[in-house]
């Protein structure tokens, strides 16, 4: 099975990191998550509500949905406040990605350890500028708002491509294919790891690092 | 492989299709009422929430939408369509963008109907809501309430795009196959928000473009999305009362204010930044025009009450600065008029930084009597953590209005007309006043005390 893989590129100012990725992986996520299973008896299930709601941004023109999930809010949250924080440790360059992985685990025989098998891979591009007087920033302010409508269409445009999805669990597979450790809402197991470009403009890999950490753990 | 469709999976399909166009339509509607919307989400399903979101019910939109369909589906060659329009308390509409639910030939045989339909339009559904955010009538109806109101409307059968404008745009929202045909879900949204009125202050409107007409009676069947307080029951042509036309600030600000040089007019003035609106530009350009067509015609002066320009007597205003207006350009404009204050006449702006100032100007010169707008679409400025309430005086028009403040009038006098030895010849006369009033003084130092 082929992962797919989808990249997306914004360009923004430094105030507007935070806002600009919590659109992108909420819009994405609020179409990769859905309701609590509720595994009847008989091997058939019912599945939650998921609740919407409209968070406007502070510092772009725009107003993105996400699920109704004060938890998965939290998570996202720290996840891209690390990413903003890297970013603003090495230098004045600002490029960096951030990426959102469905994976599926797949259940290993003693002694090796369950394979994460990714089926999709959104990767976010960002380039940090810095904008020199209040006139800028209010154009940028429009202009990060209109390209993030268009970032927006593209990942509806993806995702109703209607290309694989999991099968539906079975309740001792659940765990497999979803994240069910939240309260509320169920979204497909995933991950979210970032990069960050140095000035060099060689990529200080952590996915690098992973993957070695992953070969030795076998 | 069976072609026909087991019963239960038709009448499965049927429900389904029926349900996920009236959750289509409270989607839309919903997203154009002008608030945020936040649903909670709920593990344990109630088992009325169709398609496993929270989606609330309006009734009356329900009532609309189950109207326009009278008990049919859509199917090929007949789509829901859910019109967004636009009205000015002038009365001037204009279609916004028309979302299409539509079904075409293309079966999909194979697939199962109560599983991978069902959750498809699911996710039809989500895409929806968050591309209802992103289309251009969303910040419009956001802002909407003291001068325009959104309007929609729900008709079934062929699509009409006319009313749309040149060079509208789609976006597909997305598809869904189904035995019987696949659902296409779009949205045809104008680009040109330019009204082509050329209604003058007191005039009648007219020289709309040609939609109006059709969709005057259209509009009939329309009802508004704005919050309850400002709407007339439906019924009513448009739905719509005129809202009479305010000065922002309120008449309140006529009173007690220092008459000098508006600020806010002061802000547009500014000649070396390049206007960020296509409103700046045009007030700029007038601002040159002003001195010499104008009749003069003193106010009290507030940084809020304008005078229209090349108008014999004040009309209602609207403050453009005090509110985000995106067809602010038809919004009657007024200035002070301060003959000597360098704020208001300021030297001649440099040259041309945007093709629109240029034209702006040259269309005031020669255009005396009407207020002919050339085609722009406004930007705001909006201020980040400032809210977009309906006060008056919201950050963005508090940093506008204050941007530039007036002159101090001590700092104003002219200094090379007074010399020193003027100064220094005028302090005996006031020290002879100071020792005159030496009980008054001490009196106060007193309270002090």
């Amino acid at each position: 099975m082929n992962c797919r893989s989808e990249v997306l590129e914004v360009s923004v100012e430094g105030r507007q990191v935070d806002e600009a990725m919590l659109a992108l992986l909420h819009t994405i996520l609020l179409h990769r998550s859905t309701g609590k299973f509720h595994y009847k008896k008989e091997g058939t299930y019912s599945i939650g509500t998921v609740g919407t709601q409209d968070i406007d941004c502070d510092f772009i023109d725009f107003t993105f949905v996400r699920v109704s999930s004060d938890e998965l809010d939290r998570v996202i949250r720290k996840a891209v406040a690390e990413f903003k924080d890297a970013l603003n440790i090495t230098g004045s360059d600002g490029m960096g990605q951030i990426s959102l992985e469905f994976y599926q685990k797949k259940k290993s025989r003693w002694p090796f350890s369950d394979e994460c098998i990714p089926w999709e891979v959104w990767t976010i591009k960002v380039n940090v500028v810095n904008l020199a007087n209040e006139q800028e920033r209010q154009i940028c302010r429009e202009k990060v708002g209109e390209k993030l409508g268009e970032k927006v269409i593209n990942v509806v445009e993806v995702i109703n491509r209607h290309e694989y999805l999991p099968k539906m669990p079975t309740q001792s597979e659940v765990d497999n294919v979803f994240d069910t450790s939240l309260k509320d809402v169920q979204p497909y197991l995933y991950k979210i790891t970032y990069q960050i470009t140095d000035s060099l403009g060689t990529s200080v890999s952590t996915t690098m690092r992973r993957l070695i950490k992953d070969t030795l753990a076998l | 492989m069976e072609s026909d469709l087991s019963p239960q999976d038709k009448k499965d399909l049927d429900k389904f299709i029926k349900f996920f166009a009236l959750k289509t339509v409270q989607v839309i509607v919903q997203a154009r009422l002008g608030e945020k919307i936040c649903t909670r989400s709920s593990s344990s399903p109630t088992g009325s929430d169709w398609f496993n979101l929270a989606i609330k019910d309006i009734p009356e939109v329900t009532h609309e939408a189950k109207k326009a369909l009278a008990g049919q589906l859509p199917g090929i060659g007949r789509s829901m369509c859910v019109e967004i329009s636009l009205k000015t308390s002038e009365g001037d509409s204009m279609e916004l963008e028309t979302w299409c639910l539509e079904m075409n030939e293309k079966c999909d045989k194979d697939i199962k109907v109560s599983y991978t339909v069902y959750n498809r339009l699911s996710l039809l559904l989500k895409s929806l809501l968050a591309i209802t955010r992103v289309t251009p009538a969303y910040k419009l109806s956001r802002k909407q309430g003291h001068d325009y109101v959104i309007l929609y409307r729900i008709y079934f059968g062929e699509v009409q795009l006319a009313g749309l404008g040149e060079g509208f745009q789609t976006v597909r929202v997305g598809i869904v196959g189904t035995p019987t045909g696949t659902i296409t879900l779009s949205c045809a949204y104008r680009t040109n928000l330019a009204f082509m009125s050329t209604r003058s202050p007191g005039e009648e409107e007219g020289g709309a473009f040609a939609g109006v007409e059709d969709s005057q009676e259209v509009c009939t069947t329309s009802f508004s999305t704005s919050p309850p307080s400002q709407m007339v029951a439906p019924g009513k042509e448009g739905g719509v009362p005129q809202v009479p036309m305010q000065p922002c600030h309120g008449a309140q600000a006529d009173h007690g204010h220092v008459s000098s040089c508006p600020t806010g007019d002061a802000t547009h003035h500014i000649p070396a930044t390049p206007p960020s609106s296509g409103e700046d530009a045009e007030a700029l350009s007038r601002s040159s025009e002003v001195k010499s067509t104008s009749p003069s015609d003193p106010l009290d002066a507030t940084f809020t009450r304008k005078v229209g320009a090349f108008v014999n007597k004040p009309t209602t205003q609207v403050t453009t600065a005090g509110l985000d207006l995106p067809f602010a350009a038809f919004a009657p404009r007024a200035y002070e008029l301060e003959e000597n204050d360098p704020m208001v006449h300021p030297p001649d702006s440099p040259a041309t930084s945007s093709p629109l100032q240029g034209s702006l100007h040259s269309q005031a010169s020669s255009d005396n009597g009407g207020q002919t707008q050339e085609d722009f679409v406004m930007v705001d400025f909006k201020p980040a953590f400032s809210k977009d309430d309906l006060l008056p005086m919201d950050l963005g028009t508090f940093y506008r209005e204050f941007q530039n403040p007036p002159q101090l009038a001590s700092l104003s006098i002219d200094v090379s007309t007074q010399s020193m030895a003027e100064d220094l010849d005028s302090l005996p006369e006031k020290l002879a006043i100071y020792e005159k009033n030496i009980d008054e003084f001490d009196a106060f130092v007193d309270t002090l005390q």
